[in-house]
């Protein structure tokens, strides 16, 4: 059931790509205006550097989460999820996996030409792609969660970003931290296993949460 | 009070069932058995709850009164619950694979007249043509009882007759049916419930 969701959602993200390309061009352009914004100053801009592209990959990651369930929902393919899939949550990990495959996988191996516009050094490269790669998974399962109770209202995006936003701090936290630390030479390990932690724990709980959600947006409408 | 009987097990059992939305009362102690081999038409005007019956017997509205005891049921919605991004095929593929069948997609696409449609993206296709592509879900999805709301909406008179056939099709083979509707399927042998 996972293999069936998942080869759905990307054919059908592979015949809307503008929906797929729309947060790595926000990622690429956010950049190149904060490396023009900063101007000649190319030592404060690297110093800035982690904040900023964990920042914008955070944003970028809010910016794709909202068509998450949208089609499915306006076209009634949703409502026939929650009456089909037995069990939900499978269906519900593909979509979310998917969603995470163009957007949190390839925001990280974007990270590195983003990273080097905002010059940050090349030796914390490597921990930014590994923190972003174990962070990633879980700002989509937890902005999922988000997308599916807000799916059913008309202008759902604010309260998205609201409900969202503070879910995405301990990530945000330990990324920036763990790239600070890596540049001014302190071992980064524990920031790590954070985030790995944190991304298991949405795995293993936002999935149901998410179905909950559907649940009570398909019935509300 | 309304009762639908006839003689073997039902698919459908519903008592007393009672809804409000919006503090207006939609039906009130709604008595409702559905046998094998059995249609009921629910007609009623706009707004009398034709919709939420189905969507409340389907399992997608949980605010009502009464119980309801159902076999697994196929709803059938308003909306055409395809993605206009895929194909005919690979939508009732979908289908297929998470309903557990491995029915025959071009055959069932063919019987609702939708051979030459095949590889087009549903998005190309008519309002009518993605109706049927909704139709042809009844076909791959082997469930014995029908929940259809407004299943004739788009369809020109060949579509009312494509549907008229699978319904009295799967009513002889043992299925049941309950379909919301403004239009009479046509069928003489249905039996009509009216709300509101």
């Amino acid at each position: 059931m996972f293999r069936v969701q998942f080869h759905r959602e990307w054919l059908s993200m592979m015949r809307s790509r503008d929906e797929v390309l729309n947060p790595l061009v926000f990622l690429f352009l956010a950049v190149t205006l904060f490396a023009m914004g900063f101007g000649g100053d190319a030592k404060v801009l690297g110093e800035f550097s982690p904040g900023i592209v964990w920042v914008l990959v955070l944003l970028a990651n809010l910016l794709s989460l909202e068509a998450m369930f949208r089609r499915d929902f306006e076209d009634g393919s949703l409502e026939q999820m929650v009456l089909l899939a037995d069990p939900q949550f499978l269906p519900v990990l593909a979509k979310i996996t998917a969603q995470w495959c163009v957007t949190g996988f390839a925001m990280t191996l974007l990270a590195p030409v983003v990273a080097l516009m905002l010059n940050m050094p090349v030796s914390a490269l490597p921990t930014l792609m590994v923190c972003l790669l174990l962070g990633t998974p879980a700002l989509s399962l937890v902005g999922a969660v988000g997308a599916a109770l807000t799916v059913g209202l008309r202008r759902g995006g604010v309260l998205l970003a609201l409900l969202v936003l503070p879910l995405y701090l301990p990530v945000l936290i330990f990324g920036v931290s763990a790239v600070v630390d890596v540049m001014a030479g302190i071992d980064t390990v524990a920031q790590i296993y954070w985030l790995a932690a944190i991304s298991m724990l949405a795995v293993t709980a936002a999935p149901f949460a998410v179905v909950a959600a559907i649940r009570i947006s398909v019935e509300q409408t | 009070m309304f009762w639908c009987d006839a003689l073997s097990e039902p698919l459908l059992t519903a008592s007393g069932l009672a809804c409000t939305r919006d503090r207006l009362s939609l039906f009130q102690d709604l008595n409702l058995t559905l046998h094998p081999g059995q249609c009921i038409e629910v007609h009623g005007p706009n707004g009398s709850g034709t919709s939420t019956l189905l969507r409340a017997l389907a399992g997608l509205f949980p605010d009502f009164d009464g119980e309801v005891q159902a076999s697994p049921a196929l709803y059938l919605g308003h909306k055409p619950a395809i993605n206009a991004l895929l194909t005919p095929v690979e939508n009732l593929r979908w289908y297929c694979r998470m309903g557990g069948s491995d029915a025959d997609v071009a055959a069932a696409l063919a019987r609702v007249g939708l051979d030459h449609r095949l590889t087009s993206p549903c998005a190309e296709l008519s309002q009518g043509q993605q109706r049927r592509v909704s139709l042809a879900r009844l076909l791959v999805c082997e469930r014995p009882l029908w929940l259809l709301d407004e299943p004739l909406t788009a369809l020109d008179i060949d579509g009312h007759r494509v549907v008229h056939d699978i319904v009295v099709e799967h009513c002889a083979s043992g299925g049941a049916v309950l379909c919301a509707t403004h239009q009479s399927l046509g069928w003489q042998d249905a039996t009509i419930l009216r709300l509101g």
